[in-house]
């Protein structure tokens, strides 16, 4: 009697047993299903796997010649028309150089490489030391603010040395900074590269015209490119102090250099020092140093910024992409925006052939019966701040430095 | 002592394969909840660029016309920024943006529903929307944080006829109901809401305060009371199937796809034509209005079958 009830129970408490641990043992089942990036031993091999698909992918768009990247194919998205872009990519060649280190690398320069720098005709990552895997220019310098100067003077010498034909501008930009390379385009459509020009956010003390934030980019000509270099060669320029944007922009204007305004047609910034949501929502504490730098008059709120924007600062991994998604992915389907400003002189002819205003060449755009279009203020405003590109525009810029548009006479120049 | 170890193990043995022929039936697994990965039965994707290129001008006229969408707000007075915010962003492109509160409170311009209980608050503004409706036809509802992008919204649904019942968002699964996240905004058409306020009134079917014992969320309830009226949830996708509703916020999606090691990120995260966002703060509102309607890289150019015009008045937009 005693060995049957005792046999019992434990047929119960088996039961009991069977159901929880099976029960139990189907959820991790079923959650390790659900999850099958678990990182465990399999780590080592799937991220050797990973940067192995990463260099494939890579290599199909990247030609590289040493350090530098030239891009083979910039990207282009599906159903889009990007006609007018593709022209500026070939009118307007532009070299992205990004400041970074070795420590940086992973954590900061790796994100703009996979981001914002694709849309370069040209990128070179400048660091301190050699990398030929990521790949990185050893400038031979040390790390740290104090070297900034020396890295952006040796880096401009490497750019013009190595790629002075294979691009019309220069851009130095920072690893936290994101990029538009696009709308820098259309900023620099209006202009050409033998003229001495050179555009960023403006900033204004210790400089007579300014000079132009480090942090949120700033990109130079082919010609004032040549006198920064001819400028260290005559020793008018030399390393001054270890602030790279002041310094080079002292240097700039020592060698004729403008410093131009690159807003857009609505008086709006371009390149950005901040991140979207401190010039779009913040309020600037008016003893902040930025009041008092600030070359045009501070705009908060939408005002802020241009729909063409540039440029901005302090951008860190996840706002990297999250900008790549808000600038090229995401829209809103058939919105029609409010800027709408006018093309350049040297692209109008082609943009009337392939563009028609409300209907698309693929799509049907019709205006639907009983909505009027029209009445934007905007697009009047725009179209008066139309430049030509034209040598005649290119003398209005620069005022009373005496250049010669001829090209054989600044080549002249810079032999004499 | 073999006996009773044999009756132990018989019984291990017993208890396992009850347990998973429960499982196996279906009804017994509560750790299966929201299984999102789940195939759903039920899609709605929006019109091909072929599709509509077949329409005529006259049919794309009446049905840009036709499209249009009546927006049902949740608020709470005890977080006024986020009605303000949904006031001064994506509202202003809803056709009707119609705020709905738990209570009235100073400054706030809303419905007072006089309600606390999620479902039944939920319940009265569907309600008030049928009845203050007028000529339109899609109903789009969603929470104090969600933010939403109506063109895209208008978009997907173009081709779809209100007069039949449509239930669309992002669609998940309880066992066996399939109900639409709240979260992530939900959209009704004219003739779902039809029937969802013809079915109130059926106090078994559709009660107003649910049964005691089981308190379901008030998703899950709505759910239940279309299902009653042959109404079924659809989930809303792209072209390529990614969904279009999304319940996290923009930087979160983008924390996720870096976290899974995506080789590009960005297409691994959200779609190019995502309709809801939501668990926003009011300053990322106001920065998704300037990278949704404004910030774009130049010479690129979408030839949308579909114009919508800015709103009157508007500078952040």
């Amino acid at each position: 009697m005693k060995g049957l009830s005792g046999s019992r129970c434990c047929f119960y408490m088996g039961f009991l047993v069977g159901t929880l641990s099976l029960y139990f043992l189907r959820q991790v089942w079923f959650e390790m299903s659900m999850e099958p990036d678990v990182l465990g031993e399999g780590q080592d091999s799937s991220v050797a796997a990973l940067s192995k698909k990463r260099q494939a992918s890579d290599s199909n768009n990247w030609r590289m010649e040493g350090a530098t990247l030239i891009n083979l194919n910039h990207p282009h998205h599906i159903g889009e028309d990007s006609s007018v872009a593709d022209e500026l990519y070939r009118k307007v060649r532009i070299l992205c150089w990004v400041m970074t280190g070795p420590s940086n690398l992973q954590t900061k320069a790796r994100h703009v490489k996979a981001t914002w720098s694709r849309h370069c005709n040209v990128v070179v990552f400048m660091s301190s030391i050699d990398d030929p895997d990521f790949p990185t220019v050893g400038l031979g310098t040390g790390e740290g603010r104090d070297q900034l100067y020396w890295k952006t003077i040796r880096a401009f010498h490497y750019a013009l040395e190595h790629h002075g034909n294979d691009a019309d501008w220069f851009l130095k930009a920072d690893d936290d900074t994101f990029v538009v390379v696009d709308n820098l385009r259309w900023v620099l459509s209006n202009h050409t590269p033998e003229e001495p020009l050179y555009f960023g956010k403006r900033f204004k003390p210790y400089a007579k015209q300014g000079y132009m934030s480090g942090g949120a980019g700033y990109v130079l000509s082919k010609e004032a490119l040549r006198r920064f270099v001819e400028g260290f060669k005559t020793k008018v320029c030399t390393h001054t102090t270890s602030v790279e944007d002041l310094a080079l922009g002292q240097c700039l204007e020592k060698m004729g250099v403008l410093a131009m305004d690159s807003r857009d047609t609505l008086q709006r910034e371009t390149f950005h020092p901040f991140v979207p949501e401190h010039h779009l929502t913040g309020k600037f504490s008016k003893s902040f140093w930025y009041w008092s730098y600030c070359y045009y008059p501070i705009v908060e709120g939408p005002r802020c910024c241009s729909d063409l924007a540039v440029s901005f600062h302090y951008v860190d991994a996840e706002l990297m992409y999250t900008l790549e998604y808000w600038t090229y992915h995401l829209r809103a389907y058939g919105y029609r925006y409010r800027y709408r400003p006018p093309l350049s002189q040297g692209l109008v002819e082609r943009q009337a052939q392939t563009e028609r205003p409300t209907v698309g060449t693929a799509g049907r755009g019709r205006t639907p019966a009983g909505i009027t279009v029209g009445g934007d203020g905007d697009q009047s405003k725009a179209e008066s701040g139309a430049k030509p590109l034209s040598d005649k525009g290119g003398k209005e810029t620069l005022g009373k430095i005496p250049i010669d548009n001829n090209r054989t006479a600044v080549t002249q120049e810079r032999q004499g | 002592m073999l006996s009773e170890g044999s009756s132990f193990v018989k019984g291990i043995a017993l208890g396992g394969t009850f347990c998973l022929l429960l499982s196996l039936l279906g009804s017994f697994a509560p750790g299966m909840q929201s299984s999102p990965e789940d195939h759903h039965h039920h899609h709605i994707k929006a019109p091909t660029k072929d599709e509509l290129q077949s329409l005529s001008d006259s049919q794309m006229v009446e049905l840009s016309q036709r499209v249009r969408v009546y927006c049902v707000i949740m608020v709470q007075p005890s977080v006024l920024v986020y009605w303000s915010t949904a006031k001064d962003t994506w509202g202003k492109h809803c056709d009707q943006a119609v705020f709905y509160s738990s209570e009235s409170a100073k400054a706030l311009e809303a419905v007072d529903l006089n309600e606390q209980d999620e479902w039944a608050k939920l319940r009265k503004a569907l309600k008030h929307a049928y009845d203050n409706a007028g000529d339109l036809r899609w109903f789009f509802v969603a929470r104090p944080t969600t933010f939403a992008i109506i063109e895209n919204l208008k978009y997907l649904i173009l081709a779809k006829d209100p007069n039949e019942p449509f239930y669309i968002g992002h669609a998940m699964k309880s066992g066996e109901l399939e109900y639409v996240e709240y979260q992530s905004g939900i959209v009704l058409s004219y003739e779902a809401l039809k029937r969802l306020v013809n079915v109130f009134k059926d106090e078994e079917k559709c009660p107003e305060r649910g049964r005691a014992l089981w308190k379901l969320s008030e998703e899950k309830q709505l759910a239940i009371c279309l299902k009653y009226t042959g109404v079924f949830a659809e989930n809303g996708e792209d072209t390529q199937g990614k969904g279009l509703f999304n319940s996290k916020s923009v930087g979160s999606l983008i924390q996720d796809s870096m976290n899974k090691n995506n080789l590009d990120v960005v297409e691994g995260c959200c779609s190019d034509l995502a309709i809801t966002f939501s668990g926003m703060s009011p300053n990322q509102m106001q920065v998704m209005m300037f990278g949704v309607y404004r910030l774009r890289p130049y010479g690129h150019n979408f030839h949308d079958s579909l114009i919508f015009l800015p709103p009157e008045g508007s500078d952040n937009d």
